[in-house]
């Protein structure tokens, strides 16, 4: 079974991510000797369960971040803004030959829609539906017209980029995609805490010096670039959920911020896997069958979070006096 | 309704004997408004090291958006705001400031437990690493400070307004600033923290911490801080509590009907 291998001007560049691939193409080989398990035998899968599993982590490690602070939408409308660069991809490539994957466009104006969201967030000093919106619906017509024009051959290729597509993640695709996974996932290990200040209170944080500006200028970002490499799966109109469903899952059954990061990873991996499983057996489109699993798994955990709630291990803990003789704070 | 005490502002600074480079806090002729409406007008005071300050002032007498000039989050239309000598905008020294503010600044749905958010008082000093077992000793002790050593784990959201408000007012003491910036600190609390929370400001005051305080309770200002901003708008009065008390300055800024409740002392 050969994959779709088409030059890429990136090749040379992506060259040792091709090799990780083949590696986990090598390793999915002898999970499939072991298991027998029939989808482990196809090497397009195997990118596809790779990418997948990367997904899970950075979708809810930064939809996390969004669903705290009243921001769930954002990735929907970052979705259609990369519909309209996946567009100027194609008619790029029709036009001028460039030869690159729509989801590099994809990347660059689904940046781009993050930056103007935020920066219009500044001046008008509120995230607001109506902005939203008409960046959501912008970045669609956009993206509908570039197709329109180019009729006929493109018309063709658009459904894997608006409902996803297992079969399609190309080896350059999947090799983008570990970059965008890696820059993502090492940006946030840097920047947790000031993340977390700023999504938590950030009327504190920016007393206690973090600029929050630059801090929400990197989140939307971030989100821009989990949205496209989401997309290849998931496609444009489901990618949002990812970036919610197990976060507020999680928010059911965690007390703690690490806890429900955590937690939302688990529930996204577990939505990922058994909805590739199911996608293949079934015949359905993954994008589809993930969130319909993720949001099943999203009712069990608000049952689980009720269930305990109700049987509660609420002892009221003791409220202590405020010691104001003590040293407060010791060195 | 006379005019604002302008004499009694430059007295208190003469009487303190700052000069600007020393202040912790620097504000000097101030105005701003939301809209072309002033919010604050001309408002001009200095807060040394050491000080315990409070500004009072009714409902919407400017008081909150005075102290989110002073803290940098605003910046004057006119005149200039400095902290630790450097403009209040830029100042980004975060370890020098802790703030507890006026109750629902923070969100209110996020999963966090109380541990979790007295913690973010240690990220001005630890940046983009780690916490330190150090740090965590902190974070323990000004939990155990505000009594909520048993919620460490609780997660914030399901805890009273009374019992959210210690927590903040713990994660400003783990920051170990010099200077404690708060919004009415006690909306909430029940009366009886309400006085043990003021004696540890004043405990925290001793030892050398700045504290400027904006209070709605007129009765806690009186009893514990040394030196009083009245504001409506201008500044009504500055100068010792003492003679706040006996001034007619809460009068003149409230309207007439106002008075200190209970016994100034």
């Amino acid at each position: 079974m050969n994959p779709v291998l088409q030059a890429s001007p990136l090749d040379p560049l992506l060259a040792p991510l091709y090799v990780l691939l083949d590696l986990w193409s090598a390793f999915m080989f002898l999970l499939w000797d072991l298991t027998g398990l029939a989808l482990l035998q196809y090497q397009f899968l195997h990118r596809a369960i790779l990418v997948g599993l990367c997904i899970g982590v950075m979708a809810p490690l930064i939809g996390t971040f969004l669903v705290h602070r009243q921001l769930a939408l954002i990735g929907d409308a970052l979705a259609h803004t990369a519909f309209a660069g996946v567009a100027v991809g194609l008619f790029l490539n029709a036009v001028i030959d460039l030869g690159v994957s729509p989801y590099l466009t994809a990347v660059v104006v689904a940046m781009l829609a993050a930056l103007l969201i935020e920066v219009i967030s500044e001046t008008t000093d509120a995230y607001n539906d109506v902005s939203m919106a008409i960046v959501l619906s912008t970045g669609f017509a956009l993206g509908t017209t570039l197709i329109s024009i180019n009729a006929g051959g493109l018309a063709v290729g658009i459904n894997q980029y608006l409902f996803g597509n297992l079969s399609t993640v190309s080896p350059e695709n999947a090799a983008i995609l570990l970059v965008l996974f890696a820059v993502i996932v090492a940006t946030v290990a840097l920047t947790r805490n000031q993340l977390l200040y700023v999504t938590f209170d950030e009327t504190a944080a920016e007393v206690s010096g973090i600029p929050v500006t630059w801090y929400n200028r990197v989140m939307v970002m971030l989100t821009a670039l989990v949205v496209v490499g989401a997309m290849q799966i998931m496609g444009v109109i489901l990618v949002a959920a990812m970036l919610v469903v197990p976060v507020a899952g999680a928010a059911q059954i965690s007390g703690s911020f690490n806890g429900s990061l955590l937690v939302s990873i688990v529930l996204a991996e577990l939505a990922v896997l058994l909805g590739i499983g199911v996608a293949y057996y079934a015949g359905a489109t993954a994008g589809g069958v993930i969130v319909l699993v993720a949001v099943a798994i999203y009712v069990l955990a608000v049952v689980a979070g009720k269930v305990r709630t109700a049987l509660g291990d609420d002892e009221a803990p003791t409220l202590g006096a405020i010691d104001a003789g003590d040293e407060p704070t010791s060195d | 309704m006379t005019g604002p005490q302008s004499s009694a502002a430059s007295d208190a600074a003469a009487r303190n004997g700052e000069s600007p480079a020393e202040a912790v806090i620097d504000v000097s002729g101030v105005d701003f408004g939301y809209t072309a409406t002033p919010v604050v007008e001309n408002v001009s005071l200095t807060v040394a090291p050491g000080e315990y300050v409070a500004v009072v002032g009714p409902n919407g007498s400017g008081k909150s958006t005075l102290l989110k000039l002073m803290l940098g989050l605003l910046r004057p239309d006119e005149g200039a705001v400095r902290l630790f000598d450097e403009p209040a905008h830029a100042f980004d020294d975060g370890d020098r400031i802790g703030y507890v503010a006026q109750q629902a600044s923070a969100s209110t749905e996020m999963p966090i437990t109380v541990r979790e958010v007295v913690k973010m008082g240690r990220f001005p000093h630890v940046g983009f690493g780690r916490l330190s077992t150090d740090d965590w000793e902190i974070v323990d002790d000004a939990l155990a400070t505000v009594g909520m050593g048993d919620f460490a784990d609780r997660r914030i959201t399901n805890l009273s307004g009374g019992q959210r408000q210690r927590a903040f007012i713990a994660r400003a003491l783990a920051s170990e600033a010099d200077l404690l910036v708060l919004d009415e600190p006690t909306v909430g609390v029940d009366a009886e923290s309400v006085e043990a929370f003021y004696d540890l400001l004043d405990a925290l005051n001793e030892r050398g911490i700045t504290i400027l305080l904006i209070e709605h309770d007129l009765r806690a200002v009186t009893d514990h801080a040394d030196r009083v901003v009245c504001l409506n708008r201008e500044v009504y009065f500055d100068g010792p509590t003492t003679e706040f008390v006996e001034s007619d300055a809460l009068a003149r800024a409230f309207g007439t009907t106002a008075s200190i409740v209970g016994d100034a002392g």
